[in-house]
């Protein structure tokens, strides 16, 4: 078999976090070859036909799905270990074990697609196409960061890719989800908005009437349910009547995906998307699983088992998202076990350098202080005291 | 009608005008059994207390099962059940609706909001059914047996949604109680006090005071009377008012204006509405000279209504205007925090040009 060089110099997001690797040796497969690959789970609809279980895809966008991953999984641990060593400061409310639902998404839709979820946010950002010196920039308040420092953890946005954000009220960010779909709907721009919340929002009163109104006004609004099982210390059977966060649209349809698989999530955002621009709003719950706590002040230990936590990591369990995309890859020969291990230590070297960059940027300036309050000239002068 | 004479400072005994609704108008002051405590082990004796004392009281909110975030509720559910302590879903508009309903069947319901920053969906709730059931209903119905209970202010790092300080938008509301405690023993007696008004009320905890503040706090059950200001240090040359933790700050910017040679009269309100106006109107008619304090943005904070009210009655014997030391006027920051927050600096040059002006 001729020896093919992988790109990855694409138009993925990747190619903002990762250097193209050359030289490599593949046993077989070029990069766009069809795979059809069936998800671990099928999908469950209610009031809806679920689409197949069979989600096509290709080595490269195996590759990828493994290459960003394993970033953001790097970029959550680091940012614990600064967490820790106070270069951050505040709250932090790390990503891992979640990844697939922010990967899945992306390969699914366009930057002209709206993404808008919580406070758990720094792997959506870097999805949407942020890079890691503006996410470690911003989580330890500098000048570099996405939101210029002012933002912090919970508030990462990037306007030129549709990432509204970012928001830290509980739920605060579905109605405006919605209202981001309003305008794509009025602009005729043929795009959606996929408004994230997890299981302790889905018993917010603004969810609902946020959904009555999309459904009276069948907007392209996709409500994304991460349902992690715990609302920071609860859990969801606690909390909920009806766990079932897919059925509680009632007379909107929804769809139960596997979240910690990536071709899952792709194909039910894919199929999500279709619905939405035909018809109107529609639900997914993303059965996932966060590794840390709910931030870095809850160890996540104290209402759930150490088993628990490390059966949904153990490889034999199948449900670790970037595991389950090592085993596939391999499996079907994409690449050897040997060059996943490199992207792993590049990974592990990008974000390094990155927060080396990030150390770098400044606090900003005591004057930003009174900025953006209003807009410049149209508000009441700031006596300082 | 004669005006009732008044000794001010911790251990004076004042007579009232006007009936309070509380029942406890003395400290207790026989029982010697005291432990130093801090804020959230007062909190947690006031609530034992109260749910010990009416079987028809209830605690309930966010994660208070297990202790709560702040740990105020530690060994409720333990020892009274989950019947009346028990956690709701993530719904703030839900808490404080239930609350009322729960409180209008003559129930003390004690909801915490588990951050002021959360209590904005719940704030229809308190302004529109709360406040107005019993000037509505006639009188038939109340839901004076409701209390909220949450954290506010600044803790150091808590940003933009786990620092604010909303006392504001709550006293700007006939038919409300909102009352903030300085110190454990303060919040021991004033929550007791808050529980049992058959007012509803707003209870602001500062936060950053939780694990900070340690004093000695009776372990008998007793109260402090709502709507009435304490001076905490007596002074000539100024008055300084404000609540909860800003008081600390206050009380160093006094120490320090001291040895500058400026004595400084502190009070505490620990009451914002209705607020004790006598108390600090005639601190006001001694010095001449008023400076209120608090970490909510200075624009429309309560210090205004402080100002307008004092002006109002001590025109003439003012020397100097109202000064206001305050948080500024944007939304509360992140690595700003130290900038935004009214330092003791920042108070004790207010002070200074009070004094000189």
């Amino acid at each position: 078999m001729a020896a093919a060089l992988l790109r990855r110099a694409s138009t993925s997001p990747s190619a903002c976090l990762l250097r193209p690797l050359s030289g490599r040796l593949f046993s077989s497969s070029s990069d766009e070859t069809v795979l059809s690959i069936e998800t671990s789970v099928p999908f469950t609809g209610h009031k809806i036909e679920p689409p197949s279980r069979m989600v096509d895809t290709t080595p490269k966008e195996l590759l990828s799905f493994f290459s960003d991953m394993a970033l953001m999984r790097r970029m959550e641990i680091a940012a614990d270990s600064l967490y820790k060593a106070k270069l951050i400061r505040g709250f932090c409310h790390l990503y891992d074990g979640q990844e697939a639902v922010a990967v899945g998404m992306e390969a699914a839709i366009t930057k002209a697609d709206g993404i808008i979820t919580a406070y758990r946010d720094h792997c959506t950002f870097l999805g949407r196409g942020g890079n890691l010196v503006q996410a470690f920039s911003e989580l330890m308040g500098r000048q570099a960061g996405c939101s210029n420092g002012k933002g912090g953890s919970m508030h990462f946005y990037k306007k030129d890719a549709s990432f509204y954000g970012g928001h830290g009220i509980v739920g605060a960010q579905v109605p405006l989800g919605c209202g981001v779909a309003f305008a794509q709907k009025y602009n005729k721009e043929g795009a959606v908005t996929f408004a994230l919340y997890g299981d302790g929002a889905a018993n917010q009163g603004q969810l609902f009437e946020a959904l009555n109104i999309s459904a009276l006004w069948d907007l392209p609004a996709i409500l994304v349910c991460e349902n992690n099982h715990y609302g920071m210390g609860t859990a969801e059977w606690r909390a909920a009547k009806s766990p079932a966060y897919y059925k509680r649209g009632d007379y909107v349809p929804g769809l139960k995906v596997d979240g910690m698989d990536a071709l899952a999530v792709k194909q039910a955002c894919k199929f999500a998307k279709e619905y939405a621009l035909a018809n109107g709003p529609i639900i997914l719950e993303m059965d996932t699983y966060r590794y840390h706590g709910h931030s870095m002040s809850d160890p996540g230990s104290t209402y759930r088992t150490r088993d628990e936590i490390s059966g949904v990591r153990q490889v034999s369990r199948e449900r670790d998202p970037i595991e389950r995309v090592r085993k596939l890859i391999l499996a079907h020969d994409i690449a050897p076990a040997s060059e996943l291990k490199d992207i792993e230590k590049e990974v592990r070297k990008q974000v390094d350098d990155a927060i080396a960059q990030a150390k770098e940027s400044p606090m900003p300036d005591a004057s930003e202080l009174f900025t953006n309050v209003y807009v410049k000239g149209y508000g009441a002068e700031v006596i300082y005291l | 009608m004669a005006m009732a004479l008044r000794k001010f400072g911790k251990d004076g005994i004042s007579i009232w005008r006007r009936g309070f609704s509380t029942t406890a108008g003395l400290e207790s002051s026989s029982s010697k059994d005291a432990t130093p405590v801090n804020l959230f082990t007062a909190i947690n004796q006031a609530l034992h207390i109260a749910l010990d004392s009416d079987p028809r009281s209830y605690v309930f909110g966010e994660d208070v099962s297990f202790g709560g975030v702040f740990r105020c509720t530690t060994g409720l559910a333990e020892r009274f059940g989950r019947q009346r302590v028990f956690n709701t879903p993530l719904c703030e508009q839900g808490i404080a609706g239930f609350a009322i309903g729960l409180a209008a069947l003559g129930n003390r319901a004690i909801a915490e909001i588990q951050f002021a920053d959360y209590i904005f969906p719940a704030f229809d709730q308190l302004v529109n059914e709360a406040a107005k059931f019993r000037y509505r209903s006639g009188n038939e119905f109340n839901c004076g047996g409701l209390t909220i209970r949450s954290p506010y202010g600044a803790v150091g790092h808590g940003g933009h949604y786990h620092s604010q300080s909303p006392e504001a938008f709550f006293c700007h509301v006939p038919g409300l109680k909102v009352v903030i405690p300085r110190s454990p023993y303060q919040a021991k007696g004033l929550l007791l006090a808050s529980i049992r008004d058959p007012n509803p009320v707003v209870f602001f905890e500062p936060k950053w005071l939780y694990r900070l503040a340690v004093e000695e706090v009776p372990d008998a059950d007793y109260m402090l009377p709502l709507s009435q200001a304490e001076v905490i240090r007596e002074g000539k040359d100024i008055t300084l008012v404000g609540w909860g933790a800003q008081l600390s700050i206050l009380e160093q910017a006094c120490e320090d204006a001291e040895k500058e040679g400026i004595s400084c009269e502190l009070i505490d309100l620990r009451t914002l509405i209705p607020w004790d106006k006598e108390t600090v109107e005639a601190s006001v008619s001694k010095t001449g000279r008023l400076l209120v304090s608090h970490e909510a943005p200075v624009t429309g904070g309560f210090g205004a209504e402080i100002s307008a009210s004092i002006i109002e009655r001590c025109f003439l014997r003012l020397e100097a205007p109202v000064a206001r030391v305050c948080g500024l006027d944007t939304p509360f920051p992140l690595v700003y925090e130290p900038f935004y927050m009214p330092t003791k600096n920042k108070i004790l040059d207010a002070i200074k040009s009070t004094v000189n002006y």
